[in-house]
């Protein structure tokens, strides 16, 4: 569990965050969802701790970020994982390599202890095949699986994923989103996803915040979210013609 | 930015460069892949420079040396003297900043506008130090190798100019080996070294800080190899000062 508690954050005069509050659960997907610029990603970070809040506090399983030294924000970093927009898959390894990379760096298992971890991260994306091949030579998709994979290896407790569906269709979106949900429930990891993809939204927010111009605008679930009564949310859920059209076909019925 | 704030930056960024590894043995790993791609890749590019360079000097040296009071030997004299001590060093290291310099940059500075600079931090890698430094021990390692290549094969070029009956191959031989003076070869030795860390750590430096797009890599790429040949200049006019005069 990570708990945010009336953060501010600023950048010269711009004030970015105004007082956010937010618990975000172990086991499930939190979101945090609002339009472009409204702070999402300095939301993010200021949470992992690469940007540092001018006020509040950011406690993980009531640790205080702003009170560690330095070692136990070392020991913290191996707790996180991340899932970059662009996947970062560091692109002289190949696949298999780019999982096992964390391994090498941090863990002082047996060589054969790394071997079945790296299989089975792998075999849990889906992506045995493709072990040996290159970033390079994957797709936009399976990159991404590579990237959770190689943020899940070292069994994360908390794991933040920035707009992992940018750049992919729908469908293969919507594999992420449940490979996301999945690995969440299933090794009890805190996730905090930053998105504005609505159908995203519907499918595994478990828990989301509404960030709009920096305040916390809303905060619920995916069933509650059209019944929210928050305007600037409506507008935002409500802003593909899509979401439009379905609204007045359910209105005229 | 200005001259000093680029030295400060540079010095920040070496001071996270030279701290202890997290895993000396992927330091390890990473230090033999770096003597491997810019070592053993620029093995056959120093070797063909090299005998390029020497035949075109001793032919140069033909001429210069046609006067009938020098004696033959001057040839081949002249021609080691250049080798050893301008060509297989300096000039050497400004060919190889074009190339190592900018697959240093590129490499680092593409890292960083794809993130995965950011995602080594996050997971708490020292990326400065896991990065950076095996391309500078394997570089420094690597460039006495090239330089002595570069001897060998800069002073077989003039012999093979020599066979073609420019001069003859054993007045040429002689020159070479007459009057030599090890302490050159340790003096270029001694220069290259200086030269493969400013080409390795400056390259490096403007690769880590690229901010940007694939255009902002290609800029990087560009100061990396302008700013470490006119570095390695200055610092051939220093070093000659200290080690020669
Ligand atoms: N390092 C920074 N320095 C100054 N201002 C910043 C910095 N990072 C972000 N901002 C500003 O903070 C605001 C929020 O940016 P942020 O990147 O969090 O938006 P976002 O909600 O993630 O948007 P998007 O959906 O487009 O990614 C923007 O106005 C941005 O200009
Ligand atoms: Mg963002």
């Amino acid at each position: 569990m990570i708990e945010v508690k009336n953060v501010t954050k600023s950048f010269g005069d711009l004030t970015v965050l105004h007082d956010i509050s937010a618990v975000f659960e172990s086991g499930k997907t939190n979101l945090i969802i609002g339009q472009s610029g409204s702070g999402k990603t300095v939301l993010m970070k200021s949470v992992i701790g690469i940007h540092q809040v001018d006020e509040g506090q950011i406690l993980y399983d009531g640790r205080d970020l702003a009170k560690m030294t330095k070692k136990e924000v070392g020991i913290l970093r191996r707790e996180v994982g991340m899932l970059f927009q662009g996947s970062a898959l560091f692109d002289s390894m190949t696949v298999e390599q780019n999982v096992r990379f964390p391994l090498e760096m941090f863990s002082d298992k047996s060589k054969q202890e790394w071997d079945d971890r790296v299989a089975f991260c792998l075999n849990r994306v889906g992506l045995s095949h493709a072990a040996k091949l290159y970033p390079a030579e994957i797709s936009g998709g399976m990159q991404k699986r590579a990237a959770i994979a190689r943020a899940i290896v070292l069994q994360p407790k908390y794991l933040f994923c920035d707009e992992p569906n940018s750049g992919l269709d729908p469908k293969t979106s919507l594999t992420i989103d449940q490979l996301i949900h999945e690995i969440t429930a299933e090794f009890d990891i805190t996730t905090i996803v930053n998105t504005h993809d609505m159908n995203s939204v519907m499918e595994i927010g478990d828990k989301v915040i509404f960030i709009h111009k920096g305040y916390k605008g809303w905060e619920g679930d995916k069933d509650s979210i059209f019944e929210s009564g928050n305007q600037d949310l409506e507008d935002l859920v409500f802003a593909s013609n899509l979401y439009k059209k379905v609204k007045k076909y359910h209105n005229l019925k | 930015m200005n001259f000093f704030e680029h030295v400060g930056k540079y010095s920040r960024l070496m001071a996270g460069v030279f701290t202890k590894p997290q895993r000396w043995g992927v330091l390890w790993k990473q230090y033999l892949k770096e003597i491997e791609k810019q070592g053993l890749q620029s093995i056959l590019l120093t070797i063909i420079i090299s005998i390029f360079i020497g035949s075109a000097i001793t032919m140069q040296m033909v001429l210069n040396t046609e006067n009938p009071m020098l004696p033959k030997y001057v040839t081949g004299l002249t021609t080691r003297e250049t080798l050893l001590l301008e060509f297989s060093s300096t000039i050497l290291c400004l060919i190889l900043a074009g190339k190592v310099g900018s697959n240093i940059a590129s490499e680092i500075g593409t890292m960083r506008i794809t993130e995965q600079i950011d995602a080594l931090k996050i997971m708490g890698v020292n990326a400065e130090n896991y990065l950076i430094l095996p391309k500078i021990l394997g570089f420094v390692t690597i460039i006495p190798v090239l330089v002595i290549f570069s001897m060998f094969f800069g002073l077989l070029g003039g012999y093979i100019i020599a066979l073609t009956g420019v001069l003859s191959p054993s007045q040429y031989v002689m020159g070479i080996q007459y009057a030599f003076n090890p302490y050159y070869v340790t003096y270029s030795v001694i220069k290259s070294l200086f030269f493969a860390f400013i080409i390795s750590s400056v390259s490096s430096y403007y690769g880590y800080y690229a901010y940007g797009g694939a255009l902002e890599v290609g800029k990087a790429s560009t100061n990396a190899v302008v700013n470490s040949s006119i570095i390695i200049l200055l610092f051939n006019v220093i070093l000659t000062d200290l080690l020669l005069v």
